[in-house]
């Protein structure tokens, strides 16, 4: 069988780490020149990059928390080592990856991914690629995808040069700002004109040590004509310090170009995941987002897609799941500027056990977009009294030509609908899973199989937990 | 003398605080067919579902045997693994579960082992071939969007597939078209006459009883079984309603 193997429900295969103990180093905790210094020191960075870093410190120190989402109260930035990375160098084969990264990413099915064919694996220890492979026929397309680091220094800096941070500018949000100074590991793919990538590209990003953040950036162009899936998935071992993700995703997609970007997040449960992502698309281009958003313990994430280009397309499909204790901020964004582009949104929610799942669209069409086609269809379902579902959706229309629909959701699960599957001789337990999963099928038929299945399992799990 | 399948002892049953079922008693025997006929709002789906074990409705006295065991305080899923079945009078949908992804799983659960898929497969669209049903169901949303007949079908495809010992078909004839009544009662008959299954069928019609060979009618009238008889007294009921009944219903309450 081609398809990597989905174990049973089993927690321990998303929580578990390592002992921090050998080959690692921690810096000081809390961020000051010298840290952001010493990160440009490790990584070799190019005079621009160095400066950069020091701009957006500056920013960072000057910004402000959000204060219009959830509270991120707990998130104590002086505690945070912001770069905890493994010693190994980047390795193209597996036998020289340290043991203990190895026994890591044997329990997160990287070996396995990478023997079901998938096109490169860049999975990331820590804030460090440390293990890079690309499989050669992509290669052999032109294909570039190359750890961030190794594109910052290497033959395409230019290229990065010319897109990084232009889309997620530091001055957004404090968090960006905080990215721009710290960032470290993630991916870099450029598709050249024409190229159709047959196989998904994958990457895996993982948070391991206590305390410490995790700032990948990942940057995609794919230029006219050309067709690429990236996956991104991530998951994260539990620790009771707070943790914070602080990603950035630029996405850039050019004329005629289409761009699937797959993610299934699972983030331990005390993590702040404040993640930014955008894409770009010019003329004929079309965007696909598809995102499952599991764990952590706030959320704030809200793909945006910039529908410049006439003819342009977007389609986001996302799923986020609130359990206990977890308050997950999502949705999605689209700006409509070119004529005739059309964006799809269609969302699901589920909250339980005190869980609070906020569904926030903004769909923004400005005066230029005529004839845009926009639609909103969100639906949430609460397992119980306790948790909550809002949905805050906003649609801004500069034109009058456009055409813009809006669905909202919100139910429970029905005793009745229960009462029949068991009825058939299905457990109760088993039969709100099988209702619970069939809400979130929309999504998960549109993974990959085996990220369906890890997306199923991660929903069984979640039903589980009291 | 014949097995022993369910014994209902002196039932009452309470939704919320309103009783709905005043001491029922019944009797079913291994591969026997009882009918059970009475007005609207009688409770006639009241006794199917507790009998099944939905928990809306409180058993407040009483009890129900089910192959020897005392089952009146197991869930749904337990009594369906023991091999009890409710046909439904409105199935309920589930977006985003197919058919046969459910039936697959209801059979992996109720007997507890690994269902072969091939052989799953080939019994499933035998089934459904017999039911006249388009095997591009069994890859549908388990009773989404299908009309009120098709439903009825699907039923007595879980019916078929599901094997139980003991069916309630809680008017599974009505709605259905001249042709489908047919194909249904051509799909219960194969449950009852080739598998020796047990059945209370719950009806307001003959139609579906023509195929069927029925050993007793009861009559439920107000929460009251007031009358039990032979396969004739179908016929009787049809020729002149409920109301000799409700009049004997009036009667007992009154003592
Ligand atoms: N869940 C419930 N909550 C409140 N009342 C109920 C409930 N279920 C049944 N009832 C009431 O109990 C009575 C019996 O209902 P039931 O559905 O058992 O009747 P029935 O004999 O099946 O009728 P029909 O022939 O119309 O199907 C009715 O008055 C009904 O309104
Ligand atoms: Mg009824």
């Amino acid at each position: 069988m081609a398809k990597a193997k989905i174990q049973e429900v089993d927690r321990s295969l998303y929580d578990f780490k390592d002992d921090e103990s050998h080959g690692f180093y921690r810096m000081e905790e809390g961020l000051t020149a010298d840290i952001v210094g010493q990160i440009s020191d490790e990584k070799h960075d190019p005079d621009w990059m160095r400066e950069w870093r020091l701009y957006c410190l500056d920013l960072y120190n000057q910004m402000s928390v959000p204060d219009w989402g959830p509270s991120i109260e707990g998130l104590d930035m002086d505690r945070i080592s912001s770069y905890v990375r493994s010693k190994s160098d980047m390795k193209g084969d597996w036998k020289e990856v340290p043991d203990e990264i190895k026994n890591t990413f044997e329990k997160l099915g990287i070996p396995q991914a990478e023997r079901e064919s998938l096109a490169g694996v860049g999975a990331q220890y820590d804030s460090e690629l440390v293990y890079h492979n690309l499989q050669e026929d992509v290669a052999k397309q032109g294909v570039v995808y190359t750890g961030f680091e190794e594109a910052v220094t290497g033959e395409y800096s230019d290229m990065v040069k010319e897109y990084f941070m232009k889309l997620v500018p530091p001055t957004d949000h404090k968090f960006a700002a905080l990215h721009g100074a710290v960032w470290s590991g993630g991916s870099f793919v450029y598709v050249p004109k024409g190229v159709h990538v047959e196989i998904p590209l994958q990457s895996y990003f993982r948070l391991n040590a206590k305390g410490a953040g995790q700032f990948e950036h990942t940057l995609i162009i794919v230029d006219e004509g050309a067709d690429l899936h990236f996956i991104e998935g991530c998951s994260a071992p539990k620790w009771n310090v707070a943790n914070l993700h602080a990603g950035c995703v630029e996405l850039y997609v050019k004329k005629n170009a289409r761009l699937r970007y797959s993610t299934i997040e699972n983030w331990s449960k005390n993590m702040y995941n404040l993640n930014t992502k955008r894409a770009l698309v010019e003329e004929g281009g079309r965007m696909e987002w598809v995102s499952g958003s599991f764990g952590s313990h706030v959320s704030y994430l809200y793909p945006t897609t910039i529908l410049k280009g006439d003819h342009s397309h977007c389609e986001f499909t996302g799923i986020t799941f609130a359990g206990k204790g977890q308050n997950l901020d999502t949705g999605a964004k689209m700006i409509h500027i070119g004529k005739d582009t059309s964006s799809f949104i269609d969302t699901k929610s589920i909250s339980k056990s005190g869980g609070i799942s906020t569904y926030r669209s903004a769909v923004v069409i400005e005066k230029s977009a005529e004839n845009a086609k926009a639609s909103v269809s969100c639906a949430s379902l609460m397992l119980d009294s306790k948790s909550r579902s809002d949905t805050i959706p906003a649609m801004t229309v500069k034109t009058n030509k456009a055409d813009v629909g809006h669905e909202a959701k919100i139910g429970r699960i029905s005793d009745e609908a229960v009462f029949y599957l068991m009825s058939r001789g299905i457990s109760e337990s088993e039969a709100r899973a099988m209702i619970v999963s069939g809400f979130a099928n929309p999504v998960s038929k549109e993974l990959p199989l085996e990220y369906a299945a890890e997306m199923n399992n991660l929903i069984r799990l979640e039903m589980e937990n009291g | 003398m014949a097995e022993q399948l369910l014994q209902v002892r002196n039932l009452n049953v309470s939704v919320e605080d309103t009783e709905l079922l005043h001491g029922v008693s019944l009797d079913v025997n291994a591969g026997e067919t009882h009918v059970l006929m009475g007005p609207n709002g009688a409770g006639k789906s009241t006794l199917g579902y507790t009998l099944m074990g939905n928990p809306a409705y409180h058993v407040t006295g009483g009890s129900i045997v089910f192959d020897g065991e005392d089952i009146t305080g197991l869930s749904a899923d337990k009594r369906a693994q023991r091999g009890m079945f409710l046909s439904f009078q409105t199935p309920l949908e589930v977006p985003g579960l197919t058919l046969s992804a459910f039936l697959l799983s209801a059979m992996r659960q109720k007997t507890g082992k690994p269902v072969k898929i091939f052989a799953f497969q080939k019994e499933l669209e035998e089934t459904m071939r017999l039911l006249h049903m388009d095997p591009s169901f069994a890859e549908r949303d388990l009773n989404v969007g299908l009309s009120g007949g098709e439903k009825k079908k699907a039923e007595i495809l879980q019916l078929l597939m599901l094997r139980p010992k003991f069916a309630i078909l809680d008017e599974t004839d009505s709605g259905l078209d001249v042709d489908a009544v047919r194909t249904v009662s051509a799909g219960i008959e194969e449950y009852q006459k080739k598998r020796g299954g047990a059945l209370l069928v719950i009806t307001h019609s003959t139609r579906i009883l023509e195929a069927l060979s029925v050993d007793y009618t009861h009559v439920l009238v107000k929460g009251r079984l007031v009358y039990t008889g032979g396969p004739e007294l179908v016929d009787d009921i049809n020729e002149h309603g409920f109301e000799r009944f409700e009049a004997a219903s009036a009667a007992e309450k009154k003592q």
